[in-house]
């Protein structure tokens, strides 16, 4: 019997697994995940969580649940992998062997990477909302807040689901509007990057939005640290932003294990050097890499893992019947974009192709509208919910194609 | 689009912003010209940065300014004396590749 080892149930791991359960022979390869939760979480919905449109619990789900009877779960904490005894230790000392290993590890906020973050303000008035426990402290404190300065801040310029900071600036524009203190809420956006939007076309249809809705955008601000006392965000060229509420992408990082098994890139980030073609480590020959645990240069996202999940599946395959790796990612990213008041857009880009305006999956028929802001794209992300649970995960097909398409595309579209 | 270089009059393909839009056409030479255009002069040390900039770049690594600050070549606070105003914007266009970019 040889074992296919996934590290991390979440996205990534769990679609990873079911599909190749189904194409292993359950007589001669055991597929087993460890996870250090038993708790599936569903991070799509963590954005609506600090508006009170979803509660907390309705984001998660037993991790077992998710997972195909003919897989082994175990819940434990890894300490690191052996890639040249080609095993892992748990952190209670136990080995688990493998013949094939996939790192579906993710990434997460590290709120004290930034000094002042992750000291007495944690939490009080300053949160993130990356985490279940974040979402719902920052609804708490929202439902009583009563205006002021509220700063969205972005840690870094890699992070999970680029986008959701972008939308929880356009959603807080609605929810105080709704509550009747837009014009006590001064909302501003804070980004290492030298805009909020930085791909010319994907700029020029959303650019307008941030003035639309009155969110002040400062650009090329890398954070040094939060000066607690004084409630300021200070930069390393000493400029300021001070703030009442802050929400803030910290800096991510990939799994400690990473770190620790010395399969992390060259620097502390604790990301696995990954083919950008076949998502086989760069170091090992039986060791593949999915989701937000790779150093691709594509977005952190569902949607990319999903992609991948097709892509992986073909070349452990391959590899496992001694065939060369094939199949070729291409750094497919599909996302919505909610934009406030029940809208919302969607963008699709890949490695080379920048987001572009037309019609999804479909030319003409969509029914989705990419980078344009309808409510359709809104009922799509909503829907979105019930295709994770049920059909993302399990790894049937979506009527969306791994490769991105340029049907339906239009390259000239004028600026709207 | 396209510029000229004034020093050999090779001819660069560049983006509207003045990034190029082919890394392989990048000399060091053209890096000294772009820094002057952005009011640098460039010292062994940015030298340094553009190198291990661009090494990142081929990797496929997404760079960030935390990563230039913990790649040995120079603290972050360094990098900003040494590119002004952006240091990751500044220094991939003298670099030149592309400018750090979000996914929208």
């Amino acid at each position: 019997m040889q074992t296919l080892l996934i590290l991390g149930g979440g996205t990534a791991g769990t679609m990873a697994a079911n599909k190749l359960r189904r194409e292993l022979d359950p007589d001669a390869w055991s597929v087993t995940v460890i996870d250090k939760s038993e708790t599936h979480l569903y991070q799509p919905g963590l954005l609506f969580v600090p508006f009170g449109v979803y509660e907390p619990e309705r984001l998660t789900r037993p991790g077992r649940d998710v997972l195909d009877g003919g897989i082994e779960l175990i819940v434990a904490e890894v300490a690191e992998v052996e890639p040249n005894k080609d095993r892992v230790l748990l952190a209670d000392g136990r080995p688990v062997a493998y013949d094939v290993l996939i790192v579906a590890t993710g990434t997460a906020p590290r709120p004290a990477e930034t000094p002042g973050l992750d000291g007495p303000l944690w939490y009080r008035d300053a949160f993130d909302f990356y985490t279940l426990e974040g979402a719902t402290a920052l609804r708490d404190r929202l439902a009583t807040w009563d205006g002021g300065r509220l700063v969205v801040f972005l840690a870094e310029s890699v992070f999970k689901c680029p986008v959701a900071p972008l939308e929880f600036a356009f959603l807080a524009d609605s929810f105080f509007e709704a509550r009747g203190i837009r014009d006590r809420v001064e909302i501003t956006y804070v980004t290492p990057l030298s805009g909020a939007f930085t791909k010319p076309k994907a700029g020029a249809f959303l650019g307008g939005l941030m003035d639309e809705k009155g969110i002040a955008v400062v650009p090329d601000f890398y954070a040094e640290r939060v000066d607690a006392e004084r409630k300021t965000l200070v930069a390393y060229d000493e400029r300021e932003v001070p703030f009442d509420l802050l929400v803030a992408v910290p800096v991510n990082m990939g799994a400690d294990l990473v770190g620790a098994s010395g399969m992390g890139d060259a620097d502390d980030l604790n990301y696995v050097p990954t083919d950008r073609h076949t998502l086989r480590s760069r170091d090992h020959d039986n060791v593949f890499v999915i989701g937000d645990a790779t150093n691709l240069p594509t977005s952190k996202a569902g949607s990319v893992a999903h992609f991948e999940a097709e892509i992986l599946t073909e070349n452990v395959l391959h590899w496992i019947a001694g065939e060369p790796l094939a199949a070729e990612f291409d750094g497919h990213a599909n996302c919505f974009i909610e934009t406030g008041h029940g809208k919302a857009a969607l963008i699709d880009f890949n490695y080379d192709t920048e987001p572009l305006p037309g019609d999804f999956p479909l030319p003409v028929l969509g029914p989705m509208r990419l980078l344009k802001e309808t409510r359709t794209n809104h009922l799509g992300k909503l829907a979105f919910e019930w295709i994770y649970w049920h059909r993302l995960l399990s790894g049937k097909p979506l009527p969306v194609s791994t490769e991105m398409s340029m049907l339906g595309k239009r390259l000239d579209a004028a600026p709207a | 689009m396209q510029i000229q270089s004034a020093i050999d009059l090779t001819t660069l393909d560049v983006d509207s912003e003045g990034y190029l839009t082919d890394a392989t056409q990048w000399t060091p030479e053209i890096a000294r010209e772009i820094a002057r255009d952005a009011g640098i002069e460039l010292t062994d040390k940015h030298v340094e940065v553009l190198q291990f900039l661009r090494e990142r770049h081929f990797e496929g690594t997404p760079l960030t300014i935390r990563r230039v600050g913990k790649s040995g070549v120079v603290t972050i606070k360094e990098f900003y004396g040494l590119f002004p105003g952006g240091p990751l914007k500044v220094s991939s266009r003298i670099a030149g590749i592309p400018k750090p970019a979000s996914c929208v």
